[in-house]
């Protein structure tokens, strides 16, 4: 497979993502539209890292190809530590105004 | 076209057409219903590029743990279609032609690279959990560790933040 | 050299002491202790003073180098004395009319508060260190701080009673008067710099450094340095100050106003008389504007009815007068009629004082007459000083007068005459002045006729000797022709050279009989007119434009105060109303305009931000992958 194909897959599913964040008012569907856009860096770094292993470097050590690999392992740890706290943090909105527009916290602006 | 770009395209067009509707639908069950179909499709992507150490965990992780727990949420929250509130209709507008444009624009630029470079498939060690786990105790023994703490401390926000106030907060 | 030089420094470090004990003290210092402190300072000085000129005397003159002040690589001004001839001389007589006038301050300010009592010495001590830092100066740079000094505490001391507006504003106006003039004496210093490249008296009046200036350079600098003169010494047309000046408290008037600081540009220009010499035309422009000078303030003296005011009018008369000694060269004459007038000036001055303190406070000779019966120490002084600055022969002012008539006469008998005219004059205003006061009936209330008193001692034994001094003052320059030898003359001529001018002695006789003569009349003429002087109503023709002064105030508030307000008024309302304002109001203006258009953007909501973050990325993606 030639790698642009999985690039523009990333592309896609990243802009996806952007485009959902953009146009949902609900936490929730926010932050899983941020969750793809995880995913889809993912899916684009084991495509690089199969990239690499083709590569003639790649026979000389065996690691040389799984690094990106465990990095998308800590990318997943880090996203499940996320998601723990974030929903937490929604939950907790949800509790106090009743609702998960972000919209309706706007207090920001003053 | 060869086996293996036909199961690329299927699961391409799986990822993109789930990720679509889970941006799309009103209700947000189903939006967490077809995220988790784009984790298969990815999981899948994983697959095929023999890296089924990560596919196996994007299932267990994503799929099975995060997406879950996104379930539960919403479910605790009984939210459903009527609870989503209307955007304005230009913001989602604008929304959606900048993301288009930013994707068009990547997209160009990537299609500039005249470099071939191939990806292999279906093939090599490199994602096998052996290489993986010599290498992930070996040279990354110390993030690992690192990342048990970050575990530990997030669990302890969430407990933190999700408890109930005691005190009243308008005092 | 000898050991009293190096004590130099204490003269005028001795009064810069009493003003720091004064000034810091004054809220716990006792009038006692003040006065004392400020007296004892001058005094002290005063010994050292007549023990640098028993030195200097002997022929010891010296320059007394302490630390280079200002050290540049082509310029290096020292901080030095020069204590010779001329500047011992002048030393003698600030700290001791100085001291006087402190003895008679202790008695006539006792009414002050003590706080105000101390801050009066103290400044009177600051005003006597300038003065002395003014005439020690072994440059023109350490002359030009005591200079400004002398203006600060002539400014401090006529504003001295601040909170009487009139008051204040006739110290701003010495001081600003002042400040024209020091510019013009700035601008001669940097001249001299510039052509000579050194200020120290001693390198600048060697023949090679004269050499270097041409004689535009001469003319411009002396020219220069007759205007910082004539700010200083209240000369047309900078002499409508002193007579405002009279706002502060006699003695201050009688130090200051009459007998030392206005003196100060006689002082410059006979210390610079080698250049001088060489400038014909400034010296020209002296002549006139002394002779001018004093022919219009004696003329003005003539019909003011303030005590002060005829007494202020009276020294920028006389001032003229050393003007015209200076102009025709006549350096010694000049220097001879500061020391005589500053005895009789002073003496009248401290004598007015007097019959203020007995008047309570009352300065308008109409309101007083006859005197002489309640005070006769005070009237027999003051006449005696007004016989002094008459030219009566035997008091010290008929000598130096008369050099100065004979050297106007040696120039060109039109100014000799003119001189001389003012000098009559001089007469005859004084002893209108003494008939008015002290002759006659008392005009003034019942109250103040009870109150009438002779002044206590403090203040009477200045006068008596500052009389004494008046009347043998004159013997340190009496003229070969009267068979003396001119002390004065041989003394300063180490320093000052006159042109000679050499009269027949049968010449010199006439002049002198001439001018006595006329001097007789003319007192006898105020003596015929105001012996039985009454209040008259409104004076009119040239009455009237005397009483006013020639209208030399309202002359100046047209022609220099009322446009200045105007371009002012323009700046104010237009360009920094309009335009600096403008601009500055416009700039806050915009900023708050454009804030609040760009606030819109800060909406508070998240979904906006990204939005803008990633139309950012776009901008950023295509400016870098496109242009």
């Amino acid at each position: 497979m030639d790698i642009k194909a999985y690039i523009i897959l990333s592309l896609v599913l990243f802009t996806i993502g952007i485009v959902g964040v953009l146009v949902r008012r609900n936490a929730i569907i926010i932050f899983m539209c941020v969750e793809l856009m995880l995913n889809a860096v993912n899916l684009l770094l084991v495509a690089f890292s199969k990239m690499h292993a083709m590569s003639t470097a790649a026979k000389a050590s065996a690691n040389f190809a799984s690094d990106a690999q465990i990095f998308v392992f800590f990318i997943m740890v880090v996203a499940a530590a996320e998601v723990s706290v974030g929903l937490a943090i929604i939950v907790m909105m949800y509790r106090n105004v009743h609702t998960v527009d972000v919209n309706f916290l706007n207090r920001l602006k003053n | 076209m060869s086996i293996i770009q036909i199961i690329f395209l299927l699961l391409s067009v799986m990822a993109v057409g789930s990720a679509l509707m889970m941006i799309t639908s009103k209700n947000p069950v189903n939006s967490v219903l077809w995220l988790i179909v784009v984790f298969f499709a990815i999981s899948g992507h994983y697959i095929l590029l023999n890296a089924q150490f990560l596919a196996i965990v994007n299932i267990i992780v994503y799929a099975g743990a995060i997406m879950v727990l996104f379930l539960f949420v919403v479910m605790l929250m009984n939210l459903n279609a009527e609870t989503e509130p209307i955007k304005n209709r230009r913001l989602q507008l604008i929304g959606v032609t900048s993301g288009g444009a930013l994707m068009l624009i990547i997209i160009s630029a990537v299609s500039k690279i005249d470099v071939e470079q191939l990806v292999q498939i279906n093939a090599g060690d490199s994602g096998l959990i052996k290489v993986l786990g010599m290498n992930l105790f070996k040279n990354y023994v110390l993030p690992f560790e690192i990342s048990s703490v970050l575990f530990l401390s997030a669990m302890i926000g969430a407990v933190v933040i999700g408890k109930k106030e005691e005190i009243d907060i308008k005092k | 050299m000898n050991n009293i030089f190096k004590l130099v420094w204490l003269i005028p470090i001795l009064p810069l002491l009493g003003f720091l004990i004064n000034g810091l003290g004054r809220k716990t210092l006792s009038k006692t202790v003040s006065g004392f402190v400020g007296s004892a300072v001058v005094f002290a000085s005063f010994v050292l003073s007549v023990l640098v000129f028993i030195q200097v005397k002997a022929g010891n003159a010296s320059t007394i180098h302490f630390f280079d002040f200002i050290h540049l690589k082509s310029l290096n001004i020292a901080f030095d004395f020069k204590i010779d001839q001329l500047s011992s001389l002048f030393l003698l007589i600030i700290t001791g009319v100085g001291f006087l006038i402190h003895v008679y301050s202790t008695s006539y300010m006792h009414d002050e508060d003590g706080k105000d009592f101390a801050k009066y010495f103290a400044y009177l001590n600051l005003f006597v260190f300038s003065m002395l830092l003014l005439v020690m100066g072994g440059n023109y740079l350490i002359m030009f701080i005591g200079w400004e000094g002398v203006g600060l505490c002539s400014y401090l001391l006529i504003g001295y009673w601040f909170k009487n507006v009139d008051y204040t504003n006739a110290a701003k106006k010495a001081f600003i008067m002042n400040r024209i003039g020091d510019l013009g004496f700035l601008l001669a210093l940097f001249w001299l710099i510039s052509k000579v490249g050194t200020i120290e008296y001693n390198q600048v009046f060697t023949a090679a450094s004269l050499a270097k200036l041409s004689t535009f350079d001469i003319t411009g600098i002396t020219l220069l340095m007759f205007v910082g003169a004539t700010g200083k010494s209240a000369q047309i047309p900078l002499f409508t100050w002193l007579p405002d000046a009279m706002a502060g408290p006699t003695p201050v008037s009688a130090l200051i106003h009459a007998a030392t600081m206005v003196t100060a540009g006689i002082y410059m220009i006979a210390r610079s008389n080698a250049l001088f010499t060489l400038a014909p035309i400034t010296l020209n422009v002296i002549t006139i504007v002394g002779l001018a000078t004093a022919l219009l303030a004696a003329s003005i003296a003539i019909k003011q009815n303030d005590i002060k005011k005829v007494l202020a009018y009276s020294t920028v008369s006389q001032l003229g007068f050393m003007f015209v000694a200076l102009g025709t060269g006549n350096y010694v004459a000049a220097v001879f009629h500061v020391i005589t007038h500053a005895f009789f000036k002073a003496l009248m001055f401290l004598g007015s004082g007097s019959v203020i303190h007995a008047m309570g406070g009352e300065q308008d000779i109409r309101k007083m007459g006859g005197l002489h019966k309640h005070m006769k120490i005070t009237s027999i002084t003051f006449l005696i000083g007004c016989l002094a600055i008459a030219g009566i022969p035997g008091f010290s002012g008929f000598f130096s007068k008369d050099e100065i008539l004979a050297g106007a006469f040696s120039h060109s008998p039109v100014i000799f005459s003119l001189v001389l005219f003012a000098a009559l004059l001089t007469a005859f205003y004084m002893f209108r002045l003494y008939i008015i006061t002290f002759t006659g009936t008392f005009r003034g209330t019942h109250d103040q006729e009870h109150h009438l008193h002779e002044s206590p001692k403090a203040m009477t034994l200045p006068l008596i000797i500052l009389a004494i001094l008046s009347v043998v003052g004159g013997f340190i320059g009496v003229p070969e022709v009267l068979g003396g030898n001119h002390w004065l003359a041989s003394y300063l001529s180490p320093v000052v050279k006159s042109a000679s001018h050499h009269l027949e002695h049968s010449t010199e006789y006439m002049l002198m009989g001439i001018t006595t003569v006329l001097v007789l009349i003319s007192i006898t003429f105020a003596w015929v007119k105001f012996k039985n002087y009454k209040v008259s109503g409104e004076s009119t023709g040239l009455g009237k434009i005397l009483e006013n002064k020639w209208y030399v105030d309202e002359l100046y508030q047209m022609a220099i105060v009322n446009p200045l307000k105007s371009i002012s008024a323009f700046f104010n309302n237009i360009i920094e109303m309009k335009l600096i304002d403008g601009a500055v109001n416009g700039v806050g203006k915009l900023v708050t305009y454009s804030s609040r258009q760009l606030r819109w953007l800060q909406s508070g909501q998240v979904g906006a931000y990204v939005l803008l973050m990633v139309i950012g990325m776009l901008i950023l993606f295509f400016i870098q992958l496109f242009l």
